[in-house]
């Protein structure tokens, strides 16, 4: 077990290290300097400006200055708003990305898992069919149409919560409900398949042979197994949608992570952009850890290597 | 190989998929060479009206054709969609293959690799090469084929190691069978199912991504369509003109359904037990 967590650590300081390392050498190619698209700076306060930030130096001792700011948890300025640090920054957009992701992945699981469940015990009803083709039109309708026409219906016609924007608490609930359909459509399908497998398992033969009945089989001994596909694609997902999901924030306005990433490219802004990177790829490897970890614990064949 | 297809044709769903693909393909590729429109030519005394007779679905803010401009969006998607994945399959295969013939360390450590890319955070990537190059077309496929052959390597090794030291591969090489000739006739053939089956769940998956792209400004760019751009653009006026959002969103969606099947289609036509669980 700390053999495996010590591994683990070790394969996400990599993952940091070249995430680091390839978003500095990206971001020094990015055309155009950092006020250069404003019109008549003087090569003054350009050689001023590369001074402040220590652009005068060579690349690889800026690149060492990047890895010593990340090993030490010492945050640096943002090249764009300064004065201002990146740490404070991503904090006033993570509440933003994270209540949107708790919500929507409620939404998803408290669909998704009853239905695909339903699924898989009446196969070939009109349950299941329903419920097949309801998901199959949520896995083929993307959140770039499907959040617009939300905005539309919900927010613009029906007036319940405000199409865009970021001021009141209800402001959650639209993009919240985008994400949550398709992800929903997901899990659902998930669970469909592997309930459905693990019901044709003989371990459930012995457990409906011992005198157990039907509701005892699906939820003391199959779901158990058959969360874990479901419980995989989580990981994942979770990651992604902290993150920002890109497309939802710029549909509902959001000041999220998202929103923030976009920006930090376009305003050249290195140090935020390099910021959320490595904090994408730390949460990426933060969730795939936990779902290992959940893994062993549901499934006692599977062995934690590392 | 004619089993899988006798398999694949039972179902009138994968067949009703299968031809609306290669009715798209054959309008996205004719359509706008018939069209009396070009897809950029604005008309600006018709803007934005919906379905007429001279222009079937519309015109956009700028009154050009929707029609027309669903259509090459429609070659520029999928176009995307194919090259981007056969560029994930080249590399895919490539790596998969080496990491399972070659085994024991090289493997190990080539496995370890794809591990670590997995936790990597590619959109970000994308969203960097796509300012730093500017927005090219080509790299478009590049860039996102080098974020989606991490599954199909893991596909193949898996399918390789299974190979490998089965009976008939040894044989072959008692026979005196080259190396070359053993993974030419002999590996490749086995894997090519596979790699067929989780390519085609890619296509809709790389379509997808590069409508994020587009639709966030950073793919193709206007006076260009793709799919992506039209829905960014509709997305913008959808209060006034709901359906600038609409007939390119059905049209995106009724492909990607329509891939999502042949995927399903393909995967039980190759692997008959998954179909027998059906």
């Amino acid at each position: 077990m700390i053999r495996f967590l010590l591994s683990r650590l070790l394969q996400g300081v990599i993952v940091i290290f070249m995430v680091i390392t390839i978003t500095f050498f990206l971001s020094k190619m990015i055309p155009g300097g950092l006020i250069q698209n404003e019109k008549n700076v003087s090569p003054v306060t350009l050689k001023a400006q590369a001074e402040y930030y220590g652009w005068d130096k060579p690349l690889i001792v800026q690149w060492w200055k990047q890895i010593v700011h990340y090993a030490t948890f010492d945050m640096p300025e943002s090249t764009h708003f300064r004065g201002r640090y990146i740490d404070e920054i991503i904090a006033s957009g993570f509440p933003v990305s994270a209540s949107v992701a708790v919500l929507a992945l409620s939404i998803a699981l408290s669909i998704g898992i009853p239905v695909g469940a339903i699924s898989a015990l009446k196969p070939h009803t009109l349950e299941d069919r329903v419920s097949m083709l309801a998901t199959t039109t949520g896995i083929c309708t993307p959140t770039m149409v499907s959040g617009p026409i939300i905005a539309l219906v919900l927010g613009l016609h029906l007036r319940w919560f405000n199409a865009s924007g970021w001021q009141e608490s209800g402001d959650v609930v639209l993009p919240a409900v985008t994400l949550g359909i398709i992800y929903s459509a997901y899990i659902a399908r998930l669970m469909r398949g592997s309930l459905r497998e693990t019901l044709a398992l003989e371990f459930i033969r012995t457990a409906r042979a011992k005198g157990a009945g039907e509701i005892a089989v699906v939820f003391r001994h199959a779901m158990k197994l058959a969360c874990l596909p479901v419980l995989n694609f989580l990981g994942p997902a979770a990651a992604g949608l902290l993150t920002g999901s890109f497309v939802v924030e710029t549909t509902f306005q959001l000041p999220g992570l998202g929103q923030f990433f976009i920006a930090a490219v376009k305003n050249n802004d290195h140090q935020l952009t390099m910021g959320l990177s490595v904090l994408f790829a730390a949460l990426i490897v933060f969730f795939n850890l936990l779902v290992d970890l959940l893994q062993a614990w549901l499934n006692p064949r599977i062995r934690l290597q590392a | 190989m004619q089993a899988a297809w006798r398999r694949f044709c039972r179902h009138r769903i994968n067949l009703a998929a299968l031809g609306f693909l290669i009715l798209l393909i054959v309008l996205c590729v004719l359509g706008p060479l018939f069209s009396p429109y070009a897809q950029d030519a604005q008309d600006l005394e018709l803007k934005a009206v919906n379905i007429s007779a001279p222009h079937w679905l519309g015109t956009d803010t700028l009154g050009r054709d929707m029609l027309t401009r669903i259509l090459q969006g429609g070659r520029v998607s999928l176009s995307v969609g194919l090259l981007a994945t056969a560029v994930a399959a080249c590399i895919g295969v490539t790596y998969g293959l080496i990491s399972g013939l070659a085994g024991g360390r090289i493997d190990a450590a080539m496995m370890r690799v794809v591990d670590i890319l997995y936790a990597f955070p590619f959109i970000n990537f994308v969203i960097l090469l796509m300012v730093v190059f500017g927005r090219q077309f080509w790299l478009i496929f590049v860039a996102i084929g080098a974020v989606e052959w991490l599954t199909m390597a893991r596909v193949v090794r898996g399918q390789v190691l299974s190979l490998k030291n089965l009976e008939f591969v040894t044989a072959a090489k008692a026979s005196g069978a080259s190396f070359r000739h053993i993974v030419r006739k002999h590996l490749l053939p086995n894997v090519i199912g596979p790699v067929i089956i989780y390519a085609s769940l890619t296509v809709p998956g790389v379509m997808l991504l590069e409508a994020t792209l587009s639709f966030l400004g950073l793919g193709i760019q206007p006076p260009d369509a793709s799919w992506g751009v039209l829905l960014g653009d509709g997305s913008q006026v959808m209060q006034t003109y709901p359906w600038l959002l609409l007939y390119p969103g059905l049209f995106f969606s009724s492909t990607l359904l329509a891939l999502n099947l042949l995927g399903d289609g393909l995967r039980d036509a190759f692997d008959p037990k998954s179909a027998a669980q059906e």
